[in-house]
Formats: structure tokens, C-alpha cells, sequence
């Protein structure tokens, strides 16, 4: 879609308050043979939430796991093109992986809590970039639950299994995990899929509390999430961009068809 | 609507059916049962009549006096131990790299071929494979020879449970831990082998199970010794080789102490895998 930058630059300017965190540009992406993302270029503005919507399929939860490179971990998936992070290219071969997924966090969509005490599971990545004393650590953990929204429900019990708590409880506990290293972007894949609408309408409480921190970008099959948390949205469809816009503009007064068939249900 | 035609018939010939397949399972399952019975039973009653503290106290006698067991049960505690000492680590370290690092190398498969020949080789011919490579060179048997022959059955099922187990951690788990920016071996070290461990665990209890029975890998390679003997360097006494060479003897006092033997290895190999059970389910539980 040509227009998709044309688009885009003026979603910006209407921004100009915030600039661009993350830059995608011209990014394709291959399982094996397969092209599942064509030429997707988008910005991604530094303390705000942006939304990935689209049918199952269309590469939303591909173009988030190329923000950090997780697609890295298994053979035969590449990406080409360019993303740049603060102007830099972390699609380049000597950028360190580990160092860009503690700048780039991310939330997966089931909670998957490490096999530890919910304490450690805080502990475990900030030990592994700082050297904190242990009152400091003891604050670190109480501050990232805090956030979260979780310290109340296990201030009692930090030395209980982190697989204890409930389905919800376990996804704050992975959010607050991500927030402990203070990353500067965090990525959502449908975290609340499998989760019920109370903690569904907490999670989503917390993006919108953490977007004056992080920049945020949320996969989600939700519509009305969406629309809920997001300042700009961007429909994909068969592994390319069809539109990037404000996210009232996207469910109001979209300026492709396909998004106005797609966000009023009448496909996919 | 009419209501849909029921045939009794077809219907009574399938509850037939039923019954019949149900008898023959209880059949199969009670047969199975009955021999198992039988030798925990013969086991009992013959190796308790000779149980005392003299077994774990004194040694091995000549025929027709008094003894007990404890040079062998030393020697065979002092053997599987250093097994398992040897070959847990290999076991282990093989295991990770197949499930972790080579997971999707063209490797790896050949290595898992290889290693299930190695599983299923008949513990004989490893006993001979250790006398051609050890006792031959050494000159003579030895304790060490047979800890050797024994590690050799250890590692391949550490290898299988450890690399089956990794496999079973959801990569979920891995991508979580990545997300976090901690680098490979601190996710397999920290987070992997904790999910896992348990599993892990079992295996390595299940192969001290396995090879705490093994007669053949010992003939060749530790031989037997009717002395106390913690020599590595010399032949070493074990259960089951005494019980081997006591059952076929002709005197009484020594089939007595093969009976209690006998008893001995059954209850411990019992306790083991009672022991590798309750651990495994106890991790189902935490998932």
C-alpha cells in the first residue's frame, strides 16, 4: 500500500508531541519459503500504545516478535529490511540480542511463570543486568508488583510458587516481571486471551497506566480492546499493512474499504 | 418426528461384546499379577528366614559357615554409586545439548538413533565391551572396571529421560525467559532444568534401578570377592554376583544368603521406583 506512509507521516505530524520510538521500514519476514510479512513499514511513538489488529494469520504476532527478535531462537526464520530502534538497526547481525530484549519487553499471551517463588520470578531478569543490593532488590520486586497491580494480592506470600496464583494473577506477575528490568518498549501478544473480562479490564487498566512510562505495542483478536487502549492502530491483512491511523480514525472513519469491512465484522 | 428405531438386538450383542473383552482384560491382568505375587511371595519367605543384622555386618562365607553380606552390599552401593557419579554428568550434559542447543540439528537425530541402540544393547556385551577396553589393559578385574561397565547403562537412559523431559518444557517457557534478554545457558541452567528437574531426577533414580540388578556387565569386569574390598584398583564384591554364584552352589548356607540377597535388591529396586513415581507426580501436580 502506497499510501500507508502518506498515512502515516500525518498521523505523526497530528503527534508531533511524541516521536518515534520504534521505526519499521520496508520489513518482510519468511518462515522457510513463506513470506508472512510484506514490506510492512510503520512508526511506533514513544509513550503510546499502538495496536496490531487483523485477522487470524495476518502476521500481527510476527511483525511483534520481529521488535525484538524472538523469532531468533528457532531455525529457518528470517527477516528483511530494517527496524530501527532510537535510529538504530536491531535487525543488524551484531546487534546483541540479549541487550535489546531487556530494552524490549515483552508479554506473551498464556502467563508462563518460571517454575519459582513469585519473588524470584520478579528477581530472575533484574539480576541479570544489575548488581543490587538486597534492600534494593527487596524494593525492585515491591515496586515492579506495585505496578503490576498485584503487590496487595501477594505481599503475604512472595515465597509461594509463582504457578499458585490464578490465571489473571499469573499475568500481572509476567507484566510486572517485564517492568522489574525497565525496558523502554514493552510488546503485548493477546495477553488477555486467556484470560476472564475482570482481569481482562485490570490488564487492560494497567497498559493504559503504563503507556506515560513505555512505549507499547498490543496484539490483539479484541476489537474493542483495541479501540480501548490504543492511540493508533494498524490493520494487517494477509501479511501486509492495509492502513496505520489514529485508532478513532481506524474504527470511525477508516480510509481503506477493507478496514471498514474488517472493523464493522463483516469479514474475518 | 418419528422417534428413531432402537434394535435390541444389535444393541444386546454389543453389551455382549463388552463383557467378553472385559473378562479377558481382568484374565490377562490377573495372570500378570499372579507370577508377580508369586516371586515377591518365595522372595519373602525364603530371604526373611536368613535377614538379620549379620547380613549387613559380616562377610561373605566359605561353604558351610556363617556369614553375612555386607562386603557385597558394600561393593555394590560403592559401584552404582560411582555409576551413576560417572555417568549422570555425560547423561546429562548429551541429553541438554540435544534438547537445547542441537535441537534442530541434523545431528541429533543420528546421536538419538545411536543412543537408543546403546539403550537396548544387552548388558553382556557391554560387560565384555569394558573387559576387552579395561580389564585386558589393567591386567586383572576390578571395582572400577565394573562402576565403568555400569555407567556405560546408566547414560543412555539419562540421555533419553533428560533429553524427553527438556522437550517436555513448553517453549513458552524459553521465549519468556529470552524476552527478558537472559542469554541460553542461563535459561536452560535456570529455567529449563528447574521445569524439568524432577523428571530429570526420576530418570537417573530409574537407572540406579536398572543397573542395582545387573549381573552380566559385573562378571567380566568386577568379578567377585569373598573379602572386604573397597579397592577400586582390585576385584570387588556385589549382590548380584554372590547371589548368582551362591544360588547354583550346592551348600545350604550359601543359597540362604542368595535368597536374602535376592530379597535385598527387590526391596531397594521396589523403594527406588516407588520413590522415582511419587516424584513424577508430584511434578504433573505443578503443572
Amino acid at each position: 500500500m502506497a499510501s500507508n506512509l502518506g498515512v502515516a507521516a500525518s498521523a505523526a505530524r497530528t503527534t508531533s508531541e511524541s516521536a518515534e520510538k520504534i521505526s519499521v521500514r520496508d520489513l518482510s519476514f519468511f518462515y522457510g519459503e513463506s513470506k508472512a510479512l510484506k514490506n510492512i513499514s510503520l512508526p511506533l511513538y514513544e509513550r503510546t500504545v499502538t495496536a496490531f489488529i487483523g485477522p487470524s494469520g495476518c502476521g500481527k504476532s510476527t511483525l511483534l516478535r520481529c521488535l525484538n527478535r524472538m523469532y531468533e531462537l528457532y531455525p529457518k526464520q528470517r527477516a528483511e529490511g530494517q527496524v530501527l530502534l532510537d535510529n538504530e538497526n536491531i535487525l543488524d547481525s551484531k546487534q546483541d540480542l540479549n541487550l535489546l530484549r531487556a530494552k524490549v519487553g515483552m508479554v506473551f499471551q498464556k502467563p508462563t511463570p518460571f517454575p519459582m517463588t513469585i519473588y524470584d520470578n520478579i528477581a530472575f531478569g533484574v539480576k541479570l543486568y544489575e548488581n543490587l543490593s538486597r534492600a534494593e532488590l527487596n524494593e525492585r520486586v515491591e515496586s515492579s508488583l506495585r505496578r503490576a497491580a498485584l503487590w496487595d494480592e501477594v505481599k503475604d506470600k512472595l515465597n509461594a510458587s509463582g504457578l499458585s496464583l490464578s490465571g489473571g494473577q499469573q499475568q500481572r506477575l509476567c507484566i510486572a516481571r517485564t517492568i522489574a528490568v525497565r525496558p523502554e518498549v514493552i510488546l503485548f501478544d493477546e495477553p488477555c486471551s486467556a484470560l476472564d473480562p475482570i482481569s481482562t479490564s485490570k490488564i487492560e487498566e494497567l497498559i493504559d497506566e503504563l503507556k506515560d512510562q513505555y512505549t507499547i505495542a498490543i496484539v490483539t483478536h479484541n476489537m474493542q480492546q483495541a479501540a480501548r487502549v490504543s492511540e493508533f492502530t494498524a490493520f494487517m491483512y494477509l501479511g501486509e499493512l492495509i492502513e496505520f491511523d489514529r485508532t478513532e480514525k481506524i474504527f470511525t472513519t477508516p480510509s481503506v474499504k477493507k478496514t471498514e469491512e474488517y472493523v464493522t465484522g463483516r469479514f474475518g | 418426528m418419528a422417534a428413531p428405531k432402537i434394535d435390541m438386538g444389535r444393541y444386546r450383542r454389543r453389551i455382549g461384546r463388552n463383557r467378553m473383552y472385559m473378562t479377558l482384560s481382568l484374565v490377562a491382568t490377573a495372570i500378570g499379577l499372579t507370577w508377580l505375587t508369586l516371586i515377591l511371595g518365595t522372595l519373602v519367605i525364603n530371604g526373611f528366614a536368613g535377614l538379620g543384622s549379620h547380613v549387613f555386618t559380616e562377610m561373605t562365607p566359605p561353604p558351610g559357615a556363617e556369614g553375612g553380606l555386607a562386603n557385597a552390599i558394600v561393593g555394590s552401593l560403592i559401584m552404582t554409586g560411582l555409576a551413576v557419579v560417572i555417568g549422570t554428568p555425560i547423561g546429562t550434559l548429551a541429553g541438554t545439548y540435544m534438547a537445547e542447543y542441537g535441537r534442530y540439528d541434523r545431528l541429533t537425530p543420528v546421536i538419538r538413533f545411536i543412543n537408543d541402540i546403546l539403550l537396548s544393547a544387552p548388558s553382556i556385551v557391554i560387560g565384555l565391551f569394558i573387559y576387552e577396553v579395561v580389564v585386558t589393559r589393567m591386567g586383572h578385574f576390578s571395582g572400577l572396571a565394573g562402576a565403568l561397565a555400569l555407567a556405560v547403562i546408566v547414560m543412555p537412559v539419562v540421555v533419553r529421560t533428560t533429553e524427553d523431559m527438556l522437550l517436555l518444557v513448553p517453549n513458552t517457557l524459553r521465549e519468556a525467559a529470552a524476552a527478558l534478554g537472559t542469554p541460553t545457558w542461563h535459561i536452560i541452567g535456570k529455567v529449563a532444568y528447574r521445569a524439568a528437574r524432577t523428571g530429570i531426577v526420576t530418570g537417573v533414580l530409574l537407572a540406579v534401578a536398572r543397573i542395582s540388578g545387573e549381573t552380566a556387565p559385573l562378571l567380566f569386569t568386577a568379578l567377585n570377592n569373598q573379602f572386604w574390598s573397597t579397592s577400586l584398583n582390585a576385584p570387588m564384591p556385589s549382590l548380584p554376583v554372590v547371589i548368582f554364584q551362591f544360588a547354583v552352589s550346592p551348600y545350604e548356607n550359601w543359597r540362604e544368603l542368595a535368597w536374602t540377597g535376592a530379597l535385598l535388591i527387590t526391596f531397594a529396586v521396589l523403594t527406588l521406583s516407588i520413590l522415582a513415581r511419587v516424584l513424577s507426580s508430584k511434578s504433573g501436580g505443578e503443572r
